[in-house]
């Protein structure tokens, strides 16, 4: 069983940054707050385990500021 | 006066009880004609003991209300006797259509599994099932089984009476006392029983309201269940429609939370709205109309000494997924079996209380089940839509998603994982869904099926095992069923019973569970399980 990974994994990180920004351009944020569902549905299920995407909500929720 | 549901089936005699000089005592009292009181006596009768079932009514259920009985209920009726009429009358649907805004998103096909007797679902008015089963005590008691119904006999208090319950009952004819040993309270969501007892039933309340519409109307819609999310004639809300018999159609529209009820009901304002969702051409009448709220809830306990609570009465869920009737039937399947028992004397007291364990875990089930499916057709926070909405966007394009969507997860047997009546499992390669704790799942063996020669006892099911052709542990008689791969046409018993393994011995309980399976039979082994299936040790 995978763990999550929270140390950086990302080969090219401000273009992928730059890549979420660009899908959001334009849209209400009604509009963006319905991509983002869809993408974190698609995103969990190609993560595809559970034990993982629960350790994502807890890192999620542990990094909400005080 | 032409419908089922207006004409008085059971209705008011007097019966000797009531000019009793002392009160009569009777083995078992039921309170409550519905599917799961008349299911119950219907099952204890046949099996010589004594049923009364008390009715504040004399009537079958007014209006639709349950319409989709599942296949383990269809399989408990057969068990009682009236299966087969169950499913002549019932519609048999297999499609599913999922409809967002003004697409279809999605459809699904519940691809019923080959060799089975029965459908996975049939759609039938709940008057229609209670109407077979009152037809059926009816048969029984011809056949001289001790039952009896007793219409407009109203129960206005309960006591504790120790080793019997007592029970004042009201009658057109004023009033009478009743003891029953027993006493088993199907008296539905608002049981009068519960409320007389002081007993708990809390839970979740779902701030909603829905309209259920039955219309008659000859349409060509499809033999399809049909669901919309957020539809155009019902903006931000959801709707629902399923085929009956007879050319009825339910029609469940959500409403929304503040609204006048009265106001909704009428005609005028209901007409409109099914026009707008079936089209102004289509003609049809109203059956029935009601609107209703539910909650998601339970009793702490099932059973409370000698009183024992079954069906709506003890437990609540949403109507989406069908698990009220058909959980009631599976609470009464349950409890038939250990109750006679008890009463033979061949299993102690105790074993009542694994109908509390046992049932608690499947209305667990559905309640989770139920909850989840309500959660998502009504969103109740603006996240909850959203990702919900997001669901339905993606399963339109995406196979993934379709999983996700939620209009119903449809009622399956509970499988009691964890009984303390269950023997750990000692058959490690057989199939998982034939575990212990799970009910048997049928298989064609030629010109008959498997469940037709399960049930009603403890029966010793081997497959190309040797074991004695019958058996006794402590009173309690088992009867052999001896079958082969060589009886199996289809391949189903093998898989469904062996997987991996070359042989295996069941013990099947008389409501069709598995209680126990090794790979080959064990004397000793077969007797402890027996004992444990039966509450003694």
């Amino acid at each position: 069983m995978a763990d999550l990974i929270l140390k950086p994994n990302l080969d090219r990180a401000d273009d992928v940054y730059a890549d979420l920004l660009a899908a959001h351009e334009g849209l209400s944020k009604a509009e963006s707050d319905a991509l983002n569902a869809r993408l974190i549905l698609i995103l969990a299920n190609h993560i595809g385990e559970r034990t993982v995407l629960q350790q994502a909500l807890d890192a999620a929720r542990a990094a909400a500021p005080e | 006066m032409n419908k089922i549901f207006e004409i008085p089936l059971y209705p008011y005699t007097r019966s000797p009880d009531q000019d009793a000089q002392t009160p009569a005592r009777r083995k078992v009292v039921i309170v409550g004609a519905g599917p799961v009181g008349l299911a119950a006596a219907i099952d204890l009768a046949r099996q010589g003991v004594e049923a009364i079932v008390l009715d504040d009514n004399d009537k079958v259920s007014f209006g639709s209300r349950a319409i989709c009985f599942a296949k383990r209920t269809l399989e408990i009726t057969d068990r009682l006797g009236c299966g087969q009429e169950m499913v002549d009358k019932g519609v048999i649907w297999n499609l599913g259509k999922v409809f967002f805004g003004d697409r279809k998103v999605y459809e699904f096909n519940l691809l019923p599994e080959e060799g089975h007797q029965r459908p996975a679902f049939i759609n039938l008015q709940q008057y229609y099932f209670e109407e077979y089963l009152v037809k059926r005590a009816r048969e029984v008691e011809a056949e001289g089984a001790p039952i009896e119904l007793r219409g407009q006999n109203k129960v206005l208090q309960v006591t504790d009476r120790g080793d019997h319950t007592e029970l004042l009952i009201d009658t057109p004819e004023g009033q009478y006392t009743l003891e029953a040993d027993w006493l088993i309270a199907c008296d539905g969501a608002g049981s009068p029983i519960r409320s007389m007892m002081g007993l708990d039933f809390v839970g979740r309340v779902f701030e909603d309201n829905f309209l259920i519409a039955d219309v008659v109307m000859d349409a060509d819609f499809p033999t399809e269940r049909w669901f919309w999310f957020d539809p155009p004639f019902n903006k931000g809300q959801s709707a629902l429609l399923h085929k009956q018999p007879d050319g009825v159609w339910r029609i469940d529209l959500q409403l929304g939370w503040d609204i006048d009820k009265e106001e909704e009901k009428k005609p005028e304002n209901i007409v409109p709205r099914l026009k707008a969702m079936l089209g102004e051409d289509v003609q049809f009448d109203l059956e029935w109309v009601s609107i209703y709220t539910f909650q998601c809830r339970r009793m702490e306990k099932f059973r409370h000494g000698r009183v024992i609570f079954a069906g709506d009465s003890a437990h609540q869920v949403s109507p989406f997924g069908a698990r009220g009737a058909n959980s009631g039937l599976q609470d009464s399947d349950n409890l038939v079996w250990k109750l006679k028992m008890v009463i033979d004397g061949t299993a102690p007291d105790t074993l009542l209380d694994s109908y509390d364990t046992e049932r608690i875990h499947g209305a667990d089930e559905n309640i989770l089940n139920s909850s989840r499916s309500t959660d998502f057709i009504t969103p109740k926070s603006e996240t909850s839509r959203i990702f919900r909405d997001a669901v339905l966007d993606l399963s339109e394009k995406y196979e993934f998603a379709r999983p996700l969507v939620n209009s119903g997860r449809l009622s399956m047997p509970c499988a009691y994982d964890g009984s303390p009546l269950n023997t750990p499992d000692a058959l490690p390669d057989g199939p998982a869904r034939t575990r212990p704790g799970a009910p048997c799942p049928d298989a064609p063996l030629g010109n008959r099926f498997l469940l037709d020669d399960l049930g009603d006892r403890f029966t010793l099911l081997t497959l190309d095992a040797e074991a004695p052709d019958t058996f006794e542990e402590s009173g309690i008689a088992v009867t052999r069923r001896a079958l082969s791969v060589a009886d199996d046409p289809t391949g189903a018993l093998t898989a469904r019973y062996l997987g991996g393994a070359p042989a295996a011995v069941y013990l099947i309980r008389p409501d069709q569970h598995v209680a126990a399976r090794w790979p080959a039979f064990d004397e000793t082994a077969v007797r402890a399980a027996i004992r444990r299936a039966t509450g003694q040790e």
